[in-house]
């Protein structure tokens, strides 16, 4: 069981992880200044989430494990984030779409999460959602600027949506790992997540005139650590400098 | 004429008074477009200030330096928009502002034309950058025009938190192992002389400073002000165990202040007109968000105009 809850924050905390580094990269290169600032915003929010699930990761996973050691020193194939939050800064309309599908799916996630049996993970979920309420709110204003705003921003905004829509659905299949926590109550119920994660995503397509992708869902596999091609460059820049000069103090 | 000089005599009175400048009082043209000067230098100056600093938040060492790094950064951001919001009280907007930077019309500060190359860097941009930006921007919160003044008050305390931030990374490098010892030392001896040329020229080199004391906008001279932080600092860099890479520095009893050797004013004016290390990158990263985000700024304003549209069309209706 142990261990099992150990795979599960880490699954938690790398979706927040690798988000919040594809919107790190961005600081300092925004469109506007005040976007700029609500993304790295965003960003730090993910990464205070992180450190929330990996904190807890490595009381649970004991000896000499800290959020340091969880966060920079795992392969790739121990990252278990879906494959949508690693998917590249393309353009801002890349960078909304991405945030948007994820920030749906986290909300409805974490309000399922703040009802957990494990009360470490309900705390960090009570945190969280609040947060994510307000990216999920950043995200749809966002959807709907760029879906009616000019028709540059609309194809942009259409073509980043039927690029990375078909990444969505890896949210709602359900792991064994995740059946187990499901069944034990410490996690969520994904088909529930999925209803209501149709009901916003339409909706919002509709207030943004972004028409719904007729692609099918792709598949892949990163929650069994399976990733794109892209996972391995974010790590060689995100560990970096733990692994160039290894066993230090920062 | 004579009316025009009776203004004067008053505004300088109100100077000379301790009292604020407001945006809607009478000021001479000259006041005006020296502020909008340095008020917009200033803001360019956090801007571009984001990029070598930038450079490492994908890669910095731990969590909680990351974080640290992305919130810093993002108070930069902070700044240079109190600072255009200051700037544009006076009649210039942000575009106007952003277009003088990215044609080089307007400056900023030279030290960000330096490349951040490892991530001792970014402790000693924290604790030398920030904390030469601080000396002058202290001076600053008692400046009379009353936006620019209040921008201060608020940026001088964020600042000294960057500073603290900084020192303490370079704290832990230099009680590090010796990789880490070499990695601080790296960055000292690569930001020692640049961080002392943000003071800018000589004062005798300086021909706007005896106007900008008259108006307040400086209370201390380039040069004393660039002794206060060579004092202020000195003590710092020898509780790190890090040596300055001055031979010529040394406490000169007599005159309560340390000696130091002479700053390459070469390598200075070549870097502020251009051609130092990194002044194209800087420049074309800026360029590069600006055009990148025209079409998402376009979006916005055709957004919110239809939304106007449709309230409009809705009220009518009713």
């Amino acid at each position: 069981m142990k261990d099992q809850l150990y795979n599960y924050l880490l699954m938690l905390g790398d979706n927040s992880m690798i988000l919040g580094h594809r919107l790190s990269e961005l600081c300092g290169h925004g469109p506007a200044l005040e976007t700029d600032i609500a993304l790295t915003n965003i960003s730090l929010d993910l990464f205070g989430q992180v450190r929330g699930f990996f904190r807890y990761a490595a009381e649970v996973k004991g000896g000499e494990a800290t959020e340091d050691s969880i966060a920079f020193l795992r392969y790739d194939r121990e990252h278990y984030n879906c494959i949508l939050v690693e998917q590249a800064n393309v353009d801002f309309a890349h960078v909304i779409a991405r945030q948007f599908f994820f920030d749906v799916f986290q909300e409805l996630q974490l309000k399922q999460l703040v009802e957990s049996k494990d009360e470490e993970i309900a705390a960090i979920a009570v945190k969280s959602l609040k947060e994510t309420k307000y990216h999920l709110r950043f995200s749809s204003e966002w959807m709907k600027r760029l879906g009616d705003g000019t028709e540059e921003s609309h194809e942009r905004l259409q073509a980043a949506v039927d690029t990375l829509y078909p990444f969505t659905g890896e949210f709602f299949h359900e792991t064994p790992l995740e059946k187990e926590m499901k069944e034990n109550g410490i996690g969520v119920d994904l088909e529930l997540i999925k209803t209501a994660f149709d009901e916003t995503v339409s909706q919002i397509f509709v207030e943004a005139t972004i028409k719904m992708p007729e692609s099918k869902q792709r598949m892949v596999k990163g929650k069994y650590g399976i990733h794109s091609e892209q996972l391995g460059f974010i790590l060689s820049d995100f560990q970096y400098m733990q692994r160039a000069y290894p066993n230090m103090e920062w | 004429m004579s009316k025009e000089i009776n203004l004067e005599e008053k505004f300088q009175a109100r100077i000379d008074a301790g009292e604020r400048i407001e945006p809607k009082d009478w000021m001479p043209a000259k006041y005006r477009k020296t502020h909008i000067r340095q008020i917009s230098q200033h803001a360019h100056s956090e801007i571009v200030g984001m990029l070598p600093e930038g450079n490492w938040i994908t890669r910095a060492p731990t969590l909680r330096r990351k974080v640290g790094l992305l919130a810093k950064v993002q108070d930069e951001a902070g700044h240079g928009l109190y600072l255009y919001s200051a700037a544009e009280t006076l009649g210039i907007s942000r575009d106007e502002m952003e277009i003088q930077l990215i044609t080089g019309k307007a400056k900023y500060s030279s030290i960000f034309n330096y490349p951040t190359l490892s991530w001792a860097d970014i402790g000693a941009i924290g604790w030398l950058v920030d904390g030469a930006a601080i000396i002058n921007q202290v001076m600053l919160t008692r400046t009379s025009f009353g936006p620019y003044a209040r921008a201060m008050v608020r940026i001088c305390k964020e600042e000294s938190f960057h500073q603290r931030q900084g020192y303490e990374i370079m704290l832990g490098l230099a009680q590090g192992t010796p990789e880490q010892k070499a990695m601080a030392q790296d960055a000292l001896n690569r930001f020692w002389w640049p961080s002392l040329m943000m003071f800018g020229p000589k004062d005798e080199d300086s021909p706007n400073t005896e106007q900008s004391v008259k108006w307040k906008i400086k209370r201390k001279t380039n040069d004393e002000l660039r002794q206060q932080f060579i004092d202020i600092t000195i003590p710092q860099a020898e509780y790190l165990g890090l040596t300055v890479p001055d031979p010529e520095l040394k406490w000169n009893e007599e005159r309560g202040h340390y000696d130091f050797g002479e700053i390459d004013w070469d390598e200075f004016w070549q870097v502020v007109k251009g051609n130092g290390p990194c002044n194209k990158e800087r420049i074309a990263a800026r360029t590069k968000a600006r055009e990148d985000g025209a079409w998402v700024r376009a979006a916005a304003l055709a957004h919110a105009e239809k939304k106007e549209a449709r309230k409009v069309e809705k009220k009518t209706a009713v």
